[in-house]
């Protein structure tokens, strides 16, 4: 069971938890944004580069 | 496993696993359809974004020299050694550590690859379009190695996966986003700006965390 759950966690989330939750919250501001009449569209784009950028810099400190 | 074990258990575990995911595609294909489109994209899109960036991530960190780049001769010749000392249990006529291991690594490699083009073609309404362009790539696959013949050392396996990673975070932006109601600027044509700009900023991060690798050396 432990294994089967660890597999499901690799093959979801990976080496970086916060990447993972980074996008979870990215999609809920964007369909936050969507129902209001500002444009969403560019919320994910700059989520990708904010949390891809802080999870690469954890390692290469 | 063929070359270290024998080849009779091994393609009896891969023949095995490509039975079990024909059931599972099957299972799951028409039931992706049934799904209203904004959900499968959300839920698509999402996940694809999650593995892309997993990729991205490996890539970007590979390509800048932050994390070693996979030796494939050696990790062949250390898995055929392991596999190699594996010691020999035999079940219904196989060789059970042949079989399981190809058993486990058609299937679990396999479900990626189904997840992908389930998702890919569910999304874009033609699963069989989706089905023919996997079926393309295994045929390329197969045919690479049966002209290479020796283990994959000579691809460039680290471009390709920068390469999976940035398709996979673009597609999951853009689904995404539709799947969570947002229009895009132009519709479908805004695509390949979504790609370029995933491009863009990927080389970037390439070339800052080289120079940051220079400036800590």
């Amino acid at each position: 069971m432990k294994r089967f759950a660890k597999f499901w966690w690799d093959f979801l989330v990976g080496d970086d938890w916060r990447v993972a939750a980074g996008i979870v919250v990215a999609f809920g501001l964007t369909a936050l944004l969507a129902t209001t009449s500002v444009p969403a569209w560019w919320v994910l784009p700059l989520a990708v580069t904010a949390v891809l950028w802080l999870s690469l810099r954890r390692v290469a400190r | 496993m063929g070359l270290t074990r024998g080849w009779r258990s091994a393609l009896v575990g891969a023949g095995a696993a490509t039975i079990a995911l024909a059931a599972i595609v099957a299972a799951l294909g028409p039931a992706l359809t049934v799904i209203p489109i904004e959900v499968l994209r959300l839920v698509v899109g999402a996940l694809l974004l999650v593995f892309g960036l997993q990729w991205l991530r490996k890539a970007i960190l590979r390509a800048s020299g932050w994390r070693a780049i996979r030796d494939e001769a050696a990790v062949f010749a250390r898995e055929r050694a392991e596999a190699a000392s594996a010691s020999h249990v035999e079940h219904a006529g196989l060789d059970w550590y042949a079989f399981t291991i190809s058993f486990k690594g058609v299937l679990l490699e396999g479900l990626e690859v189904a997840f992908i083009v389930l998702t890919f073609g569910s999304t874009q309404g033609s699963i069989p379009l989706a089905a023919l362009g996997a079926g393309a790539a295994v045929a390329l696959v197969v045919l690479t190695g049966i002209v290479v013949r020796e283990p994959l050392g000579r691809v460039p396996e680290n471009t390709l996966a920068f390469a999976v990673g940035v398709m996979l975070t673009t597609f999951g932006i853009f689904w995404g986003a539709e799947g969570a109601g947002v229009d895009w600027p132009g519709g479908d044509a805004s695509l390949p700006g979504v790609l370029a700009f995933v491009l863009l900023i990927s080389l970037g991060f390439v070339t800052a965390l080289r120079r940051r690798k220079l400036a800590v050396a």
